[in-house]
């Protein structure tokens, strides 16, 4: 039995905490930052004469990399550090129910941020007429993506108190997925693998997915990939903690 | 349904170790059970259990009449907790945190505020409501973790070491709120100061090594050391070699030791268990023609037991 009002009562006071310390304020601004810099300098935004925003979406999962693990590693890690997981799970609460809270909290953080990018959205309107389905796709991969990432991050942080281990172990992770869909690895594969086997390999991949959404075909099987993700992230994360949550 | 916390052969290992080896034991409405223990013996873990933190590696509890495994939920519904050490969310303000606490403890909204202010007032915290957690001190912290498991109005409270880390005043007062809340709750705490389980215990629990060692009343516990019921006279114009022969011949004496200083006889009656009266013992001593000056008869000490039983076992050959 799933309680709601549980999960709602972990996640809000989750999603407060971020404000409490000026934690969420470095990290929006990282945030803007980081996804200026790829956009503007790395992705020449103004010089392909486009509007649409493709050079804004297609570093999201570099840029994913590492601030969504700076997100999630203290999640669990921060609990187990300084007992409260104690205090938390003697509340009459499953570990589901504060596994999702958590993670919801996060996952809304991580949509806030993405909401403070609409300028971006407004610069291509200004400057010409971008396909509005697309950029709407492109933002619900993005969110997906990073709710994939986030539920990765959460289930290494159950396993360990080390914010550190956390987040390196995330990122790995995080990058491994990244880099099977990324095509200097993948024709590297080429020369291992047989193409029936790349293909597999390619399909687990995030890029493989998000790059699908973000051209503007919201499929089923590319939703379905990332909420199976982000399921088997807080599954595995439960039964981790469940283990480790005395020690 | 009286008993409110029951244990059947209680136990959990973690790997090797027994940290809880097999432990039975019950508690009722109105009984503040101290659970009192070296470092290490197990009273942490096995409030763990109780709460529903960790799964007990065999053996079975009840706590509220609810079965701690197959009914976890219910458990930790219906106990207020205070684990070790006071863990908190630091980040929360004071009045925050226990409106969260009420939200998960599924107190109704309209019942809140009341639940809120009882709770705040029985660990005193009305003037620090808005303040960060992480600001408050060791004392004040320690009243937060009181607050939040009181908020709910439980009927089993249990407190692992309340009161360690607070100064006499403090601890005056934590007493003194476990006390008052004593009359219709059932309360299990941990601690390792024997002041303080003479103090708000109605019954004491040793545990030692993961395994119940004594179980009983400070009274009855006390008559396990050596000392209890010896008595201990200062006399005047007494002949203490006559007197030592006279005194050992009573019924029911074990021992007799006499000193004297200056111009007065220190007399020490051990007794036996069983036939001893200190009538007998003062009418002889009268009868030797003494004055007696002082009188007292010891009534134990509860260090003394917790040393010999705790040590007892400690060198029984276990690893």
């Amino acid at each position: 039995m799933i309680d709601g009002a549980n999960i709602n009562a972990i996640c809000k006071r989750e999603f407060r905490s971020y404000f409490a310390t000026p934690l969420a304020l470095i990290f929006l601004c990282a945030f803007l930052i980081l996804n200026g810099f790829f956009t503007f300098e790395l992705g020449n935004f103004f010089e392909l004469g486009e509007a649409d925003l493709g050079s804004f979406f297609v570093w999201h999962p570099w840029l994913y990399l590492f601030i969504v693990p700076a997100i999630s590693m203290r999640l669990w890690a921060e609990e187990r550090k300084t007992g409260t997981i104690e205090l938390l799970f003697t509340y009459p609460v499953s570990l589901f129910e504060a596994m999702a809270g958590k993670f919801l909290a996060a996952w809304a953080f991580l949509g806030f941020a993405l909401l403070l990018t609409l300028p971006i959205v407004f610069t291509a309107y200004y400057l010409g007429d971008p396909d509005g389905g697309v950029i709407v796709a492109s933002y619900c991969g993005s969110f997906l993506l990073a709710g994939a990432c986030l539920a990765i991050g959460i289930a290494v942080s159950a396993a360990t108190d080390n914010q550190v281990i956390a987040f390196v172990i995330s990122t790995s992770i995080c990058l491994a997925l990244t880099l099977l869909g990324f095509d200097p690895v993948v024709q590297a594969l080429h020369k291992v693998f047989p193409p029936t086997v790349i293909e597999q390999i390619t399909n687990l991949s995030f890029p493989f997915h998000f790059e699908a959404i973000r051209r503007g075909v919201l499929d089923f099987r590319d939703i379905f990939y990332f909420l199976s993700i982000i399921g088997l992230g807080l599954f595995s994360g439960a039964i981790v903690l469940d283990k480790v949550k005395a020690q | 349904m009286t008993e409110l916390i029951k244990t059947e052969n209680l136990g959990r290992h973690f790997g090797e170790i027994r940290a809880v080896d097999g432990i039975s034991f019950s508690a009722s409405r109105g009984e503040v059970l101290g659970f009192l223990g070296p470092n290490g013996a197990g009273k942490s873990t096995t409030m763990k259990l109780l709460t529903g933190f960790l799964t007990p590696s065999f053996g079975t509890a009840t706590v509220g009449g609810y079965d701690i495994i197959s009914q976890s939920r219910q458990v930790r519904s219906c106990l207020g907790y205070l684990p070790e050490n006071a863990p908190l969310y630091g980040d929360m303000e004071v009045a925050d945190f226990l409106k969260f606490v009420c939200e998960i403890r599924k107190i109704a909204p309209s019942d809140r505020k009341r639940a809120i202010d009882t709770a705040t007032q029985r660990a005193g915290l009305a003037e620090v409501l808005s303040q960060r957690i992480e600001t408050l001190s060791k004392g004040y912290r320690r009243r937060v973790g009181l607050a939040q498991a009181l908020v709910h109005d439980p009927e089993i409270l249990i407190l692992d070491e309340p009161t360690d880390g607070l100064d006499p005043n403090q601890k005056h007062d934590v007493r003194e709120l476990i006390s008052t809340l004593a009359k219709d709750k059932c309360i299990l705490l941990s601690t390792h100061i024997l002041e303080e389980v003479e103090e708000v215990c109605s019954r004491i629990v040793i545990i030692s090594r993961g395994k119940i060692v004594a179980d009983g009343t400070a009274d009855e516990l006390r008559t396990r050391t050596e000392s209890h019921g010896v008595v201990k006279m200062r006399l005047a114009g007494a002949e203490a070699q006559r007197l030592t022969q006279s005194v050992a011949a009573v019924s029911g004496v074990r021992d007799v030791a006499v000193s004297t200083a200056n111009d007065e006889v220190l007399l020490q009656v051990t007794p036996h268990n069983g036939d001893f009266s200190i009538h007998g013992l003062v009418e002889r001593v009268l009868a030797e023609h003494c004055e007696i000056r002082d009188l007292s008869v010891e009534r134990g000490h509860l260090d003394e037991v917790f040393r010999a039983i705790t040590e007892t076992v400690d060198t029984s050959g276990r690893p």
